[in-house]
């Protein structure tokens, strides 16, 4: 008994705890979602009828809206991104404090949906890292229900203690991205834009 | 109406019209002050809100499928539309080559419950018209509105920046001949 407490620790059961404890940490994650909801357009109307009672998202331990970001679990985009506002959205991401999963609502953030124009983003998954995509224009809330079952699988089954593999300094290795499209380069650090143009302060700008 | 205007300003004007009960007249840009100053406070037209302030770029105005109103429509009409018949197309006092774009003003009377157009063509090579903040303070934001997304200058505006683009943008984006493909992101890839 004494020569096993002085002795190296057994790796095998190291092994085995940590992946016990990944699991314990990935059923806790997965109901207790925190969503901070980024409301631009008209799925934000599917977004408050599965949010509200009748379909009652918080079956799922995602009834409860964080308005900061710094408190949030996973960022809901929901509605059209304009290139104005991306700046805003990349800001808000990159607030939001690790684990973090980030679902797109609605075809207008999966590929820009029917916009092709000067204004208008061509999918969120250009300017962060995606995990779920809920197609529709709008889509249902069952479609919604089913986008955050699949995303509460993803939780679950995700290392809880070991960071996830992007960070702040490059390309997302693990992004679920569409076949043929390029990975991106995101555009942090010295070489991008100075930081006060990335989202605009303009108390007056209204006058 | 337009009647009143025509006694009023005919060095002015070079067009009116009238179509289904909307006046519309087409005027020279260095009497719009005056015409506009005029419809407000006279005290027979009274027209005291400007609802809506616009421009209309006629570069492709006719050339392309897209634009040209005397074309036959490519695919049948349903059974429920009617074909267009040629007194709707819009002519123009002025020729599209050289005067491109038209600044559009309504103007509604909430005395009399009567409205008037005004068209104000201007050149591509100096599109700039006068600003009616003097007369109407909501007519900043249209006039920003138009500078934005056409590029026409507006003379006496107190802050004629970008309202609705950012100020990084390159371009007036509906202009007819700005690419409608084209990219100009904050952050993010160009394609």
């Amino acid at each position: 008994m004494n020569a096993q407490m002085s002795g190296p620790p057994d790796t095998t059961k190291l092994n085995w705890m940590t992946t016990r404890l990944d699991a314990a940490l990935g059923w806790a994650r997965k109901f207790s979602i925190f969503q901070y909801p980024f409301v631009t357009a008209c799925c934000g109307m599917e977004y408050m009828a599965t949010a509200t009672s009748h379909y009652d998202m918080d079956r799922f331990g995602a009834g409860f809206p964080r308005f900061s970001p710094r408190q949030a679990d996973v960022l809901f985009v929901v509605g059209t991104i304009s290139h104005k506002m991306a700046p805003v959205l990349r800001r808000v991401y990159d607030q939001m404090t690790e684990p973090k999963w980030v679902v797109a609502f609605g075809v207008c953030t999966c590929t820009g949906g029917f916009y092709d124009n000067y204004a208008t983003v061509m999918g969120i998954d250009t300017i962060m890292p995606v995990d779920i995509y809920i197609p529709g224009c709008p889509p249902r809330p069952e479609n919604v229900l089913d986008g955050l079952i699949k995303l509460q699988e993803k939780i679950a089954t995700e290392p809880g203690t070991t960071p996830k593999a992007w960070s702040a300094t490059g390309v997302p290795e693990d992004a679920v991205r569409r076949p043929g499209r390029p990975p991106t380069e995101m555009p942090t650090g010295p070489s991008a834009r100075p930081p006060e143009l990335h989202a605009p302060h303009r108390p007056e700008s209204h006058l | 109406m337009l009647q009143t205007l025509v006694e009023r300003f005919p060095q002015f004007l070079l067009k009116t019209s009238a179509y289904r009960g909307q006046d519309t007249a087409v005027i020279k840009r260095e009497g719009l002050l005056e015409m506009a100053g005029r419809l407000r406070d006279d005290p027979g037209l009274q027209c005291d809100l400007l609802m809506d302030l616009t421009a209309v770029d006629y570069l492709k105005y006719g050339r392309s499928l897209g634009s040209a109103p005397t074309r036959s429509t490519p695919s049948p009409l349903p059974y429920y539309m009617k074909p267009k018949p040629t007194t709707e197309i819009w002519e123009r006092a002025v020729s599209n080559e050289t005067y491109r774009f038209d600044v559009v003003y309504h103007l509604f009377s909430s005395v009399y419950h009567h409205r008037i157009r005004l068209h104000v063509p201007v050149t591509a090579a100096d599109p700039v018209v006068d600003s009616l903040t003097s007369l109407w303070a909501g007519a900043n934001w249209f006039e920003r509105e138009v500078w934005d997304l056409f590029g026409i200058r507006f003379t006496g505006h107190p802050n004629l920046r970008r309202i609705l683009m950012y100020d990084e943008f390159q371009g007036h984006p509906l202009r007819k001949d700005y690419p409608v493909n084209k990219r100009q992101p904050l952050i993010g890839p160009t394609t």
